[in-house]
């Protein structure tokens, strides 16, 4: 052990980024071989807080702009893995943490309800891979380790989406869809790193955004960018990428739609905002062509058939999954803009978007429990039967509306700032009426729920207490970050910054 | 386009050649097997790229002696990428065998590994529902 001594001495804090991913990844397993499914509970929740309490200090470490780099294993970048964590991925490491550490306390019942006892334990193993594979995908700085994570979290996520076979047996084939589509999208993904690695020979993020900066015209880099973007586009249901994901989110258990809508697909944006931004330059022309060309039309294509079709559905749960195809548009909307002021509203929609959907969701999830489905003909009357899970359904749906003080009108105010910036006022007057589709669906459940009378000789309860609770906790969080928005704003500026410096310091 | 420029770029044309053979399977089969069987031929070439863009012209195997004397003219092989496409083999294995048992699963509950005839069940059970929950817009779309 002659050069163990070479290593610094690294302290509990340095370790971090580290942490953040190995505390779930062993808790994991943890929960098969313990064999109880209180315990996995018990142990997923213990392991989703300590990943949200490391990944808040990080947060803290980095607002002002400074990076922290965690060489695994000693290895020294560019030739080891290096986790990278600046203001853009910490945000989103606080996302994701900080709603699995919220959902988690809501699964516990709806779990127990939906799924049978003897998958709990793997039920809970599952999840906690599949947050691994999240957090892993945003933590790294290394392009193979993305693929790496993004498998693990997907691997998991077909296994999460087919446990809903036992309410309805469509839940499999949807698994296998998103199986076919996830691995072809993945699998691009390899192939663009493979070309980036040939022409720059090596892995690194920030090596890479070096040693691309003057590369604009190299065809292999741009093959291997047209592969990178439909590969991530796949995973991140970009309009016409997005056909597996109306059947995952419908057939899914209902606490697993609320993880994957509220992270999975944010998750995947991040992953483009990094390689758009970061490792290639936003300047190459290619890039631009390809933001002007084909990423905005796509946006604004997804903000209007996707929250048409939404309009039309009868399944409150499918409903939601289409509107989520249509938000995917305003974050790949922000992103085609590619300015400072719209990677800013990116990155805070990516934010606002994911606990406004993680309301409704679990709002759902509380008919689903009561009423035993989510469609809407179902649901008559139930303002007066359950009025704190229908208020706060409203809460979400102004929200995802973006009705002023609520979380939604922050980052489309941000948009449609963005778009006037640079003069596109037709853009900003889309944003507007794409909206005014929100307000259409959403009303249409809002009617259902409180003009309708109460089917006949039905009686439906509040849900349990620890399902209520983290509903509430997301609906006065939408509030909450609508009226006082110094903290993601912030957040968000800096993360945009951040991407926007291309890991050139 | 010379045959040199052919002939040079040998490995490329099998990588392509391979890789559309197994997406052609994925999208052209109905059959859910053949599906996961044209997705391994898919990932395989792929794997075929990473392991043959790790050869440089005449170097050998990337083993250092065990002295450590290392000889500065000798000429070594890339490994990394062959390091690389060891782990992106076990994550096709885990997606393959998901995939198998996703597949045991769909025909005990279905009784059928065909996607047509799965198609038609599915979209049997959407009328009933349509019929009982008022028509939606497919699902699709």
């Amino acid at each position: 052990m002659a050069n163990a001594a070479v290593l610094p001495a690294l302290s509990i804090i340095d370790q971090l980024p580290l942490l953040t991913i190995v505390v779930p990844m062993v808790a994991g397993p943890l929960c098969v071989l313990f064999g109880n499914r209180h315990i996995a509970w018990l142990l997923a929740f213990l392991a989703s807080l300590a990943s949200f309490l490391f990944s808040a200090h990080m947060l803290l470490q980095v607002i002002d702009g400074d990076v922290l780099s965690y060489h695994l294993g000693g290895w020294a970048p560019p030739l080891g893995i290096e986790y990278r964590v600046d203001a853009a991925n910490a945000f989103v490491l606080l996302l994701i943490s900080g709603i699995s550490t919220v959902i988690l306390p809501y699964a516990r019942q709806s779990v127990a309800h939906e799924i049978k006892k003897v998958s709990h334990t793997l039920f809970y193993c599952c999840y906690l891979l599949c947050f691994t594979g999240l957090l892993g995908v945003v933590v790294t700085g290394d392009a193979f380790n993305v693929f790496v994570f993004l498998e693990i979290s997907s691997l998991s996520t077909y296994v999460l989406i087919a446990m809903g076979a036992e309410r309805d047996r469509r839940a499999l084939t949807s698994a296998y869809d998103y199986l076919i589509l996830g691995t072809i999208g993945a699998t691009f993904f390899v192939i663009g790193i493979g070309f980036l690695y040939i022409a720059t020979g090596t892995l690194n993020m920030t090596d890479l955004a070096v040693r691309l900066a003057d590369m604009d015209g190299n065809r292999t880099v741009q093959a291997g960018f047209a592969f990178i973007v439909v590969g991530m586009g796949l995973k991140a249901a970009i309009y016409p990428l997005h056909l597996w994901l109306p059947g995952a989110y419908t057939y899914a258990p209902s606490v697993v739609t609320v993880f994957l809508a509220a992270t999975a697909t944010k998750a995947a944006i991040y992953v483009l905002l990094r390689f758009m931004f970061s490792v290639f330059q936003p300047e190459f022309v290619f890039e631009l062509h390809t933001l002007t060309w084909i990423i905005m039309p796509l946006a604004i294509l997804a903000m209007f058939a996707a929250s048409l079709i939404a309009a039309f559905q009868t399944d409150l749960k499918r409903l939601l999954a289409y509107s989520s195809v249509a938000q995917v548009g305003y974050m790949i909307l922000g992103i085609g803009l590619a300015t400072k002021i719209s990677l800013s509203a990116t990155i805070i929609h990516l934010f606002n978007h994911g606990i406004t959907k993680a309301v409704l969701f679990m709002v759902v999830g509380a008919f689903v429990m009561r009423k035993g489905s989510s469609f809407t003909k179902n649901l008559n009357g139930l303002g007066k039967q359950m009025p704190l899970t229908c208020a706060a359904f409203v809460v979400g749906g102004l929200s995802l509306i973006g009705v002023p003080g609520t979380a939604g009108f922050i980052s489309k105010w941000l948009l449609i700032d963005a778009a006037l910036e640079v003069d596109l006022w037709w853009l900003a007057l889309l944003i507007v009426m794409s909206s005014l589709l929100a307000v259409v669906y959403v009303w249409k459940t809002v009617e259902v729920l409180y003009m309708n009378e109460p089917d006949e000789g039905t009686i439906a309860k509040e849900v349990p207490m620890s399902m209520l609770i983290p509903m509430w906790v997301m609906a006065i969080a939408c509030i909450y970050f609508g009226l006082n928005t110094d903290i993601t704003l912030t957040s968000a500026s800096v993360a945009a910054d951040s991407l926007l410096r291309g890991g050139v310091q | 386009m010379s045959m040199q420029f052919i002939l040079s770029h040998l490995n490329y044309w099998l990588f392509i050649i391979l890789m559309m053979i197994g997406f052609y399977i994925v999208v052209a089969r109905g059959n859910y097997i053949k599906k996961i069987v044209g997705l391994n031929v898919f990932q395989v070439s792929v794997f075929m790229f990473y392991i043959s863009i790790g050869k440089v012209e005449g170097g050998t195997a990337p083993i250092f002696p065990v002295d450590m004397d290392i000889d500065p003219n000798v000429v070594y092989s890339n490994p990394l990428p062959h390091v690389l496409i060891l782990t992106a083999i076990v994550v096709g294995i885990a997606t393959t065998s998901l995939g198998l048992a996703l597949i045991v699963r769909i025909r005990e509950e279905f009784g059928t590994i065909e996607e047509d005839e799965i198609l038609e069940i599915e979209s049997k059970l959407q009328q009933e529902e349509n019929s009982a929950e008022g028509p939606a817009m497919g699902g699709r779309a």
